[in-house]
This record gives C-alpha cells, structure tokens and sequence, in this order.
C-alpha cells in the first residue's frame, strides 16, 4: 500500500516516445516498404509514395505522443459525437460506389469509419476510467450501446467488416474492463443465436463471400480465385521463399491486389516461412511491448485505451493474415503498417503515439 | 477532502488494477495463441503442402505453345517441285498498341484494299483474342502493298508486318486434281483431326495427294514452354523443342510428261492417264480444265468461287477419278479375249457385218458405225475397224455373265484403290446389279449394247488405263500409284495366243491401212497397240449421221459425243499405257488418238 502511495511526479523526460517500441515499428515498416517495392511491379514512386504516408504517420504518431491524455479523456466525449455526426453525414451525403463510406470534403475524401476506430475507444476508456470496474449491468447496457450506435450506422452503409471490427473494440475494452464472464457467456449465446438472423440480412454479395470461403472452388475464376491463388502464393514459397521480387504469383498477376489486401502473400512467397515467422514475430514483439507499456500506464483510462488500440492493431493484423492464409473468408482489412494505403497507416501510428504519451506519463514506483 | 478522495481513489484503483491486469493477462495469453495458430497454419500450407501448391504456382504460369511443323515438299519423280512452302507476309494489328483499332483500320484502307472479307475475318478473329495478341488483317501481301505498308507504318502503331510460310503450287492448273491443295482448318476438319498434332497449324490437306497424305505431309509440331502472366501473355520462353517437318513425297508423276499431256488435250475438256505398266506407277494424270489451286490456299473470294461453279467445262470435276464414262468402243479388245477364251470366236473366224444387227423375233436394228457395214470381218479387223455387228454377236454368243466376269477381271466396277480420295468405282452391269438398281431382269437387248461399251457401262478414265495395262501386261500389272511402289499382280490368265490376237488387232487400229486411228500411225516413234472409243452423250440416238439430221448440219459441241481412245506401247513389249477421254470430242479416232499419239510420243522421249 505505501508503494503504491509513494507516487513520483510525472515523468521528467521531455522525450515521450519509447525506444524499444519506436524501433520494432520502424524494422516492421522497412520489411513492409521493401515487400511494397516487389508487389508493386518495382515502381519506386508507390514506395515513396507509401513512405510519406508512413512519414505523416509518424508526425501524427510524435503529435499524439505529446497530447496530454488529461485533455483526450476530457474531449472524449465530443470527439466521439464529432465522429458519429460525420457518420451520420455520411449517410445522408456520402459518396462511394455501391456503399455510401466516404465523405469527400472537397480537399480530401476519407471515411469517418475510420475515425470511429480511435473516438470509440476513447469514449469507452474515458467513461469506464470514471466508473468503478467491473462494471456493473447498467454500465455493461449503456456501454453495449455506445458501440451498438456507430456499429449501426457503418453496418447500414454498408461496410460489414469495419462495423464488426469497431464493434470488437469495444467489446475488447469492455473486456479488459472487467465484464463478467457470465455476461460475456450470454452475448457469445446471443451472438451464435442472431448468426441465422445476420445471414438473412447480409447482402448478397456478402453472402456470397461467405460460401466462397467456405468451398473456394464454388467460383474459382471469381471469389474463389483470391483465395486459390493466395494460397497458392503462400504456399509455393516453402521455408526459405523464392527471393526477393522473385514472386511469381503477384509480378504474373495471379495474386489480386499485392500490395494491398494481400501483401502478406507476397511476403510468404518471397521469404517463405522463414520471412512469415519473422514478421509475426515482429507483430508478436510490438504488440507485447505496448500491451506492456499500457499495463503501466497511470490510471485506468490510458491501461484501457492504450491496451485496445494495441489489441485492435493485434487484432487486424490477424485478420488480414487469416484472410490471406484462407483460414477466414475475404474482408477487406489491411496488413497493419505493411499494407500500401494511407488512412489505416496514420491511424496506427497514432494509436502508438497516444500509447507512448500514456507511457511516458506513468508512475515510477520505488522498487516496483 | 482531497485527501479522502485520494484516497477512495487509491482503493478503486487497486481493486480495479488487480481486475485490469487480470484480463491482460487474457489478453497476452490470447496474442500468444493467435501467433501459434497462425504459425501452425502457415508452417501447414508452406512445409507440408509446399510440393502441391509449388506445383499448381508453376501450372498458373507455365504454357505449352505450339509450334507448328513445316508441311512436307510433294516433288515429281524427277524432283522437280509440285507444291512448296514459300514465305509470304500478312498484315497483323495488335489492338493494345493501336491508339484506335477503327482509325488504323480506316488509315489501312487508304492503303491497300481491304475486302469486306478481310475485315469480317478480322472481326471474327479479334473477338476471340486478347488485346495483345495479333490479329490478322490481310494475308499474303503482294510486294506493292508491302513497299507502301513498309513506308507508312512508323505513323500507325500496333500495325505490323508477320513473315510465315504459305503453301503454293507452281504447276497449278496442271495438276489441280492431282496434288489438291491446303485450306483453312474448318469445323468439319477440327472433328476428324487430332487436335494435339493439329496445334498452331492452321491449314490441312482438303483435297488430292495434300489429303491423301496429311500425315505424311503434316509433320509433327513443336513445342515452347512459356512464361505467362494471369492474362495469358507470354513472358519469356523456357523451353523449346522442334517441330518435326513433314515429309517430302516425291510423285510417280513426270511433270515434263504431264504439262505435255496438258496441251496436247487443248482446249478441250477430258482426261489423260499414263501408267507404266509393270509398276502401275502414274506418269501423267489430267483433267482438263484445271484451276488455279492457290486461291483455294487463302480462302478463295465469293466472286473467283463462282466463276469456277459456273463455267462451262466445271474445272473443279476430277474427269479421271469421279468423271463416269461408257467405255464405247474400247471395250472391244476385253470382250475379244472373253470370245476368245470361251471359244466363241478365234482370231481367224469371219462374221459379216451388214451394217446392222437384229435379235431373233426383235425388229429393232443395232447398227454398224459405217452405213452399210464393214462386209466380211475377222478379229484383227474388227478391232481395227471397230465392227459393232462383230461385237453384238459376241456379245450375245458370251451371254451378260460371261462379259461381266471378264471385264471385272480387268478391274471394271470397282475403284483402282489408287492412293487419291474420292476415287467412284464406275458400273459393272450384272444380272443381280440391274435387279437391285431397278427392280428389273436383265433383257437381252442390253447385253448387244454392252458388247459395244454403250448401256449401263461406266469406267472412270484411271479404270480404263489401269485395265489397258492389264491389258498391256498380258494380264500382269500393279495397281496405280502416285506414291510409292505397288507390287505386279496377275490380274487376268488367258492363253498367250490370245492376247497375241487382241495385240493384232489393237496394233492394226493404228498401224494398219484400215485401221480406225491409222492417221496418227505417222506420229509415233514405236509401233503402238489402241483402241478408239466413242461415248454417247446422254438422250441421243446413237449414230452421228441421225443425230446431224435431227439437228440439221452442225452438232453444237455440248452434244457431241466424248473421244476416247486406250493404248499401250511399244507393241513387242509394253512399258506405257494410256487412256484419253476428250468430252465432246466427236469420234474417238478423230480427236483423241492424236492426244494420245502425242503423249505417247513425249513419253517415250523423255526415257519411259
């Protein structure tokens, strides 16, 4: 109890960032660039393409870091607001073929989607880092609504996939929150119990994506094909790879998308299973070195906020090398910080930055 | 105040990070498990089903291309070439190099002259290729259009000039019935032929030797295993292997002998086949008109089809192979030697031919070609002279089963099996043939015609020749070839006296002062056994004195009577025989003996 009580002042250091996490994302986002450079036929220009945004990235990473997490908790509230207001634009005025996930504000287009990854958590975070945890029924109901509400309106854009995954976390920051276990038990239920009800209101060509995960060879030429030929891509690497740009499958175009969706692909094909243990050692590495540094954070909002936005990092990285390895159907998420595109990259780096800001603020406790 | 708050807070934060860390905890245990699934799954896919998906990755992206064969060389005995590969050049767009397949195809037109077929195949043909892949505008291009592509394609990008080998047919109209010619691979073709030696090969043998022997021709492909990407271009080419070439054929045929053959018919349309008679080899097979058999090797247009459908003398009917003939008068010397054998006539018994001849209790009269007959005849004389009244009596002496088995000892009746397609088999009239084909009995009247070659009797020329050098060979010969050797059979036996008998006579044709062919006598180098012939032109009465009646002075040449004439040489030891039909050529001694004089002639100039 004295050791706890005995609390230093906030840490002196002007530098915020973290040594030990900067490097592993700096060797990650390397690995990641030179994979971009043979998936996307040797072009340097989607390289510096792709380096500048990770460039941005890490200026938002450096900017988040210096944020004081005071302040986030503060606004968390009207950030989340700002960000389901812009879903809700979306929906009145958004523009996207088929779907209705972009907002174009003239300069720039960007999904609010991808805004709600951050202002969920954050929301969640800043009212469970109030309540006393575990958290009670009503506070378990008012949370599941507060992720029910953005969920909603992204699952109606429609755009399944980001709505399942900013429902996750939530769920995650509940979890790491305290939610019973019988409670957890009853949604698990619940959630098995709503399949045949969800299945019926998919559209079709979701639907569709399921079976073709399930049976590949339902439409080889269509669906099927990413799956066979990803797979194959994956697979005809072996242990050691076909080398560097030496992927066939991608520079013959077998393999959709590259160097988006399916960079992971190429990686296997090229490194093969040495190059795969590596890089998800690296996801491995990062991810237990933020779960620790959000573990150490002062209070409960930055150990809740800063361990979801890791998990959900974890969690898409997951995601994507599933999808690629076939062992889940086809959605579109993105290998985390590898993957070419620029709004997830920004959004990533961020999160570490917020978690390096957290960390830098924690307690020093005598001999702990 | 701040104190207790502190320290409620400092309470709520103990108990909620024992339940916080608890659940990180969790959550480090479950980043563990995904890593280890994940691992698991891809030490799955990548070690253990490493072989497979390493093999379905080369699959994805090796193919095979073939690489047609070049087809075989047809030569004549001499080595002189019937049918060769020459380069030609064809005009090829590649649309993805184009800027607008529709402006090069207008700017092409400019050009050079683009038929409506042209572009229809273009069309065709584009619509079933890639956008990288070239598509044919125009075949063989002559050097004009070359030079005035050649100075304005740096302007039209995606246009190119392709080299590739085209059949061609120096002596084309010569021997259109002999060699055929190649085509485009049509539906029908793709059902008979085997698509995997058919690969990259877009021309077949259709008709003649380039049918007959296809696969001799053919070769076998190539084959080059190349890099492709996802839509199919190539990439780069790992592996080739060579084509087999087709083989060269070299023909029986002697081309000097046949372009001799070829204008010594002139303008007449007909048939000359020269067989050497102990080999049965084919010196010299014509049918006249030929045609040019090069159009047919680029698709021949609309307009050069019709005009060959529509003329006079249907060029593109093969006379010696399908053409269906009586043999007239030059089945004499056949039903002599069954006279002969049956003991009906021998060479010195006399008939005497009143210029008519009547069944017993029949009034129609069958007449002798010269008004007033021929008087008293022997053998010799009655080839020489062709006395139908000697021949009506045999004919009736040896009764219809006698001729019918004589003549099929020659061959009539059934195809020479000669190695051409489309060969017909002719007509040997028999009791049981004319029951089937009419569903009537056999009357006596038809076997006096048949004594003379008229009535139901058909031969094709080839038959005809191949049953002269039976003939010729004392019932010893082989049957014809243009490629390759066929053994000498015996085909008929008969005692040598008679054949001795038969070769009088047909040798007193020409060389004797009455003899039907007596005026080409002066012409030929060796003494020469024959027989004219005169084949009636369908629905006419049978003697040209009645017909010039009824069609008041001049016969209109449509319906004249064909010339034929048989013939071996030299008489003491035949090496030649021949047969000539010259449709509406009159009588047979008039028009085609001097033909066959000729060839004769040419033949044995040139050593055979």
């Amino acid at each position: 109890m004295a050791a706890v009580m005995a609390r230093r002042p906030i840490a002196p250091g002007i530098l915020r960032l973290d040594g030990w996490l900067l490097l592993l994302l700096v060797i990650l986002m390397g690995i990641g660039l030179a994979v971009l450079y043979s998936a996307g036929e040797q072009r340097l220009g989607l390289v510096w393409q792709q380096t500048a945004r990770l460039g941005i990235g890490m200026v938002a990473l450096v900017i988040m870091a210096y944020i004081p997490p005071r302040l986030l908790q503060l606004w968390a509230p009207w950030l989340f607001l700002a960000a389901l207001g812009l879903l809700l634009a979306t929906a009145f005025f958004g523009v996207g073929r088929g779907a209705q996930r972009w907002l174009d504000l003239g300069v720039i287009r960007f999904q609010p989607a991808e805004a709600m990854k951050l202002a969920l958590p954050l929301m969640l975070a800043a009212w469970y880092g109030r309540q006393p945890l575990p958290p009670g029924w009503r506070d378990t109901l008012l949370g599941l609504v507060v992720i029910a509400v953005p969920a909603g309106l992204i699952a109606t854009q429609p755009d399944l996939g980001t709505a399942v995954l900013v429902t996750a976390s939530g769920l995650v920051l509940m979890f790491l929150a305290g939610l019973r276990w019988r409670l957890i038990g009853l949604m698990l239920a619940g959630a098995i119990a709503a399949l045949p009800l969800l299945w019926m209101n998919l559209h079709a060509y979701q639907q569709s994506r399921v079976l073709t995960f399930l049976n590949p060879e339902r439409d080889p030429l269509g669906q099927g094909w990413n799956i066979i030929q990803s797979k194959i891509a994956v697979g005809s690497g072996g242990l050691f790879g076909k080398g560097w740009q030496a992927s066939t499958q991608s520079h013959l175009e077998f393999l959709p998308e590259p160097h988006t969706d399916f960079i992971f692909s190429v990686l296997a094909e090229e490194f093969g299973f040495l190059g795969v243990v590596v890089v998800l050692a690296l996801y491995g590495l990062i991810t237990l070195r933020a779960l620790y540094m959000a573990s150490r954070c002062r209070d409960t909002f930055g150990r809740l906020l800063g361990a979801t936005i890791v998990t959900m990092f974890f969690l898409y990285m997951v995601v994507n090398v599933a999808m690629v390895s076939g062992l889940i159907p086809v959605v579109g998420v993105p290998l985390p910080l590898v993957s070419y595109g620029g709004t997830s990259a920004v959004t990533v780096l961020a999160g570490f930055g917020l978690i390096m800001g957290l960390y830098s603020r924690r307690r020093f406790m005598d001999g702990a | 105040m701040n104190r207790r708050a502190s320290l409620g807070t400092v309470r709520d934060e103990l108990a909620e990070l024992a339940v916080v860390s608890a659940r990180f905890r969790w959550l480090v245990g479950a980043v563990l498990i995904a890593l280890v699934l994940l691992g698991w799954r891809f030490a799955h896919l990548q070690l253990n089903q490493h072989e497979v998906f390493a093999g379905r990755a080369d699959d994805n992206r090796i193919r095979l291309q073939a690489l047609p064969p070049n087809r075989g060389l047809i030569l004549d005995r001499n080595g002189q070439v019937l049918a060769e590969n020459l380069p030609a050049h064809r005009l090829v767009i590649v649309p993805e190099r184009t800027r607008s397949v529709a402006d090069t195809l207008a700017e092409l037109e400019a050009l050079i002259e683009l038929s409506p077929a042209d572009l229809e195949r273009f069309e065709r043909q584009r619509l079933r290729s890639r956008r990288f892949e070239a598509v044919t505008v125009k075949p063989n291009l002559s050097p004009e259009q070359l030079a005035r592509l050649a100075a304005h394609r740096h302007r039209l990008p995606g246009v190119e000039i392709e080299a590739y080998l085209t059949r061609h047919y120096p002596h084309a109209e010569a021997l259109s019935h002999v060699i055929g010619y190649v085509g485009r691979i049509d539906e029908r073709d793709l059902r008979r032929l085997p698509v995997e030696r058919y690969r990259g090969t877009t021309h077949v043998g259709k008709t003649g030797i380039e049918r007959h022997y296809e696969d001799l021709l053919h070769g076998f492909p190539g084959f080059k295993r190349v890099e492709t990407n996802a839509q199919g271009r190539v990439l780069r080419v790992l592996e080739r292997s060579h084509p087999t070439p087709g083989r060269d054929l070299q023909l029986s045929i002697d081309l000097d002998l046949q372009l001799a053959a070829v204008e010594a018919m002139g303008d007449h349309a007909g048939a000359v086949v020269v067989l050497a008679v102990e080999t049965g080899e084919i010196l010299a097979l014509v049918s006249k008109p030929g045609f040019d058999t090069n159009l047919f090797v680029h698709g021949i247009s609309r307009q050069d089809y019709s005009l060959l459908l529509g003329h006079r003398q249907r060029p593109l009917f093969n006379r010696f192979l399908s053409g269906g003939y009586e043999p007239g008068s030059t089945v004499k010397p056949f039903i002599s030697l069954a006279g002969l054998e049956s003991g009906q006539i021998t060479p010195t018994r006399r008939i005497f031919s009143s210029g008519y001849f009547q069944l017993p209790g029949h009034s129609r009269r069958y007449r002798d070609w010269r008004r007033g007959g021929h008087g008293w005849v022997d053998l010799e004389l009655a080839l020489a002279e062709s006395v139908n009244v000697y021949y009506y009596q045999l004919a009736v002496d040896l009764g219809i089963d006698r001729i019918s088995r004589e003549l099929a000892l020659f061959g009539f009746g059934r195809g020479t099996g000669v190695d051409l397609p489309g060969e017909s088999s002719g007509v040997l009239p028999t009791r049981t043939w004319k029951q089937a084909t009419f569903g009537e009995p056999w009357f006596p009247g038809e076997t006096v015609i048949t004594g003379i070659g008229q009535g139901f009797t058909v031969v094709t020329p080839l038959q005809l020749a191949h049953a002269t050098a039976a003939l010729a060979g004392r019932g010893y010969t082989a049957p014809p070839r243009l490629v390759g050797n066929s053994e000498t059979v015996r085909m008929v036996q008969h005692q040598p006296a008679h054949w001795d008998a038969v070769f009088n006579g047909m040798a007193a044709t020409i060389h004797g002062s009455r003899g039907t062919a007596r005026a080409i006598a002066a012409d030929l180098p060796v003494r020469m056994a024959g027989k004219t012939g005169t084949a009636q032109v369908f629905g006419l009465p049978d003697d040209d004195e009645e017909r010039r009646r009824r069609l008041g002075g001049e016969i209109p040449e449509h319906l004249r009577n064909h010339a034929l004439f048989i013939g071996f040489a030299p008489e003491e030891a035949p090496r030649l025989a021949l047969s000539v039909v010259v449709e509406h050529g009159g009588g047979g001694a008039g028009v085609a003996a001097p033909v066959a004089a000729k060839v004769i002639k040419r033949a044995l100039e040139l050593g055979h």
